[in-house]
């Protein structure tokens, strides 16, 4: 796929805040793109400058090849759905809709006929003549994301766009957001603090935190093979153990020498050990821990140990019902492969070999 | 017996709003009711009141001589409101937009004329502007005059400008300064440039503080007496101006309330049509 989006070493400091720092990143012709991290880690900020309301102190950003920087932001082929929906109050929802074509000087029956059609895309035909405070959280949403695709942009940013809506409706709107995109066929950059709405949604995710891109990967690989401690610990369950590599294990102070895919890395390496809760095993293995917790979710149970010298508990995901009891003393472990360790310089080694 | 929680509320209600009732019925409904009845009686020869009910106090409003009054001072009224509000608007556009420290500052440089005396800074005006003031020098020696600037409608408007403009500054910063920035953001990004955001989001969005200032302008313009006779030389009468001189010179108490009183319709009017409008506005948001 071509690149549409190429952003590099884009910096953007607020007083002595740093909210981006010198992040790259390419976004994809027709892809469907998350910035994923905490609140604050700068996402924001990154779609501001996308879209040409804020001016990065360094970097830049191509679109198509060609500088997008020098763009005013009222002539960027480039649409933003807002995290408030910043729906114009005084305006109609067609008004609302319509405003973005009507700039466009396109002649009057087309507007219509386009306005129409999207309405009825998001569900609001019937809907056209209220004004946003006659609707609901759930239908000004759907009104900010129609007057942002009927302008067809090449690239349309979705930040938050869900979060204001309950469980339900989120989930609802996820799979109504990915049946747009794969209709429209515009790229999507959507910003959350949700990893499972970024999971689910997007083609590939980059995760930020404190204004740097962490890791740019694809859903799976960025659950199974974290590159940073931060994603390691950030997306999803994990059990993190920090050592150094020792006799083809990571030998971790307090628990000895733990399965790990170590190799390639030279011994006394400083490292992280990450291991997902579904990869333990209970009944056999290295550590020995006393059950804490035990809870059923129906299809899967998590047992909760704790293993002496450790800090945390270490968390365990098994199928079913566990057949453990709180109070009792069971060893626990897993195979080396299916442990990722993290050198301590941030390149990550997963399953034995470099990447 | 003691009284149930509803008298003891309603009591407590009567104890809190009862001073600010009284005030105004005594001061303030009263006399009013009073100068309205006079609107119906015969004027005595030296002042107050014959009461013998009559209509010409009404009819004489429609002469020619007074309804020319009325009808100028309503015209000097609307241009002093007009251009404080071409003038007050970018103004206010700009204080909104500054830096919140500054936003303090230049509110405080907008009222800071009124913690002076109204008299001495109408003073200052005719000091400015008379044949011999420092506007005329500058003209002469630029070889454009002298010429007439005191003593016209035009010296009356600068005045009333000049004292209400701030009036019309402050609801049109707070109307400018609540509106959500995004907003502005979301018209740029939807295709809109500055000047089409400006007259598509911004000043729809900013009418109720816009009617707000035209009526905090145009209602003190239109009764002021003061400005009129100091810079106008006592050649334009304003209805202000008539109004007391039928109280205190004519002794004609009936038709100065006549005046009066169309005036207060006049007021009357504007506050609803701004009230409907403010609504209208204010269901937008
Ligand atoms: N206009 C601004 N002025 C000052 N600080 C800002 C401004 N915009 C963002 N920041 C700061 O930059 C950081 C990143 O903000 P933002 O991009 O909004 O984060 P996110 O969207 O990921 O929550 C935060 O610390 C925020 O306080
Ligand atoms: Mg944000």
């Amino acid at each position: 796929m071509n690149t549409l989006i190429s952003i590099e070493g884009v910096s953007r400091r607020f007083g002595d805040v740093t909210a981006l720092d010198s992040v790259s990143l390419d976004i994809r012709q027709g892809e469907f793109f998350a910035l994923l991290g905490p609140s604050g880690c700068g996402k924001t900020t990154l779609l501001r400058i996308l879209a040409g309301f804020e001016e990065p102190d360094a970097g830049s950003v191509r679109l198509d090849g060609a500088d997008l920087l020098a763009v005013p932001a009222h002539r960027r082929p480039v649409n933003l759905m807002f995290q408030s929906y910043a729906l114009f109050p005084h305006m109609s929802v067609e008004k609302n809709v319509a405003y973005g074509l009507e700039r466009e000087k396109l002649p009057r029956q087309e507007i219509r006929r386009r306005v129409s059609e999207v309405l009825e895309t998001v569900g609001l035909a019937a809907h056209a003549r209220r004004r946003p405070h006659q609707l609901s959280g759930g239908q000004r949403q759907r009104v900010a994301l129609a007057r942002a695709i009927v302008k067809r942009p090449r690239l349309l940013l979705l930040d938050e766009p869900l979060s204001a809506l309950d469980k339900k409706v989120r989930a609802e709107m996820q799979l109504e957001l990915k049946r747009l995109q794969h209709d429209v066929g515009i790229t999507f950059v959507v910003v959350t603090h949700d990893q499972e709405e970024a999971m689910s949604l997007a083609d590939r995710i980059a995760v930020m935190q404190g204004g740097r891109v962490e890791q740019i990967d694809a859903p799976v690989a960025l659950y199974d093979r974290p590159r940073t401690p931060f994603v390691a610990d950030f997306i999803g369950a994990n059990n993190l153990f920090a050592g150094t590599v020792s006799g083809g294990g990571l030998e971790v102070s307090g628990l000895g020498v733990l399965p790990a895919p170590t190799a390639g890395l030279p011994e006394g390496a400083q490292a992280l050990l990450a291991v997902r809760p579904e990869r333990v095993r209970l009944g056999q293995g290295t550590l020995t821990g006393t059950v804490v917790d035990v809870s059923f979710y129906g299809g899967v149970s998590h047992v909760a140990l704790s293993v002496p010298g450790h800090g945390g508990h270490v968390l365990v995901a098994t199928q079913g019902p566990a057949r453990v009891e709180t109070g009792t003393e069971i060893e626990l472990g897993w195979d080396a492969a299916d442990g990722v360790v993290i050198a301590a310089d941030d390149a990550a080694v997963e399953n034995g070999a470099p990447v | 017996m003691t009284p149930s929680p509803a008298g003891r509320r309603a009591a407590a209600r009567v104890a809190t709003l009862g001073p600010g009732f009284a005030f105004l019925t005594v001061f303030l409904l009263v006399p009013l009711a009073l100068v309205l009845s006079y609107t119906v009686f015969r004027r005595g020869r030296f002042g107050g009141i014959v009461y013998e009910p009559t209509g010409e106090n009404f009819a004489r409003l429609a002469d020619p001589l007074y309804l020319d009054v009325v009808l100028g001072s309503v015209r000097l009224a609307a241009v002093t409101t007009l251009l404080a509000l071409l003038l007050g608007y970018p103004t206010a556009y700009m204080i909104a937009r500054l830096p919140g420290r500054w936003k303090a500052i230049a509110l405080v440089a907008v009222v800071l004329p009124f913690w002076t005396n109204f008299l001495i800074r109408t003073y200052a005006w005719i000091v400015l502007l008379n044949s011999q003031g420092p506007v005329n020098s500058g003209l002469e020696a630029l070889g454009l005059g002298p010429v007439e600037l005191l003593y016209t409608d035009g010296a009356i408007v600068a005045g009333l400008l000049y004292a209400y403009l701030p009036l019309m500054i402050l609801p049109l910063y707070s109307a400018i300064e609540r509106l959500d920035p995004q907003l502005r953001e979301a018209s740029a990004n939807l295709g809109a440039r500055p000047a089409r955001t400006f007259w598509s989001v911004t000043l729809p969005l900013s009418l109720p503080g816009v009617l707000t200032g035209c009526v905090f302008v145009f209602v003190p313009s239109l009764g002021n007496f003061v400005i009129p006779e100091l810079l106008g030389g006592g050649r334009r009468i304003m209805v202000g101006n008539l109004i007391r001189d039928q109280f205190l010179k004519a002794r004609d108490w009936p038709f100065g309330s006549v005046l009066a009183l169309a005036v207060i319709a006049v007021l009357v009017l504007l506050l609803f049509a701004q009230a409907w409008a403010g609504r209208r506005a204010g269901r937008n948001g």
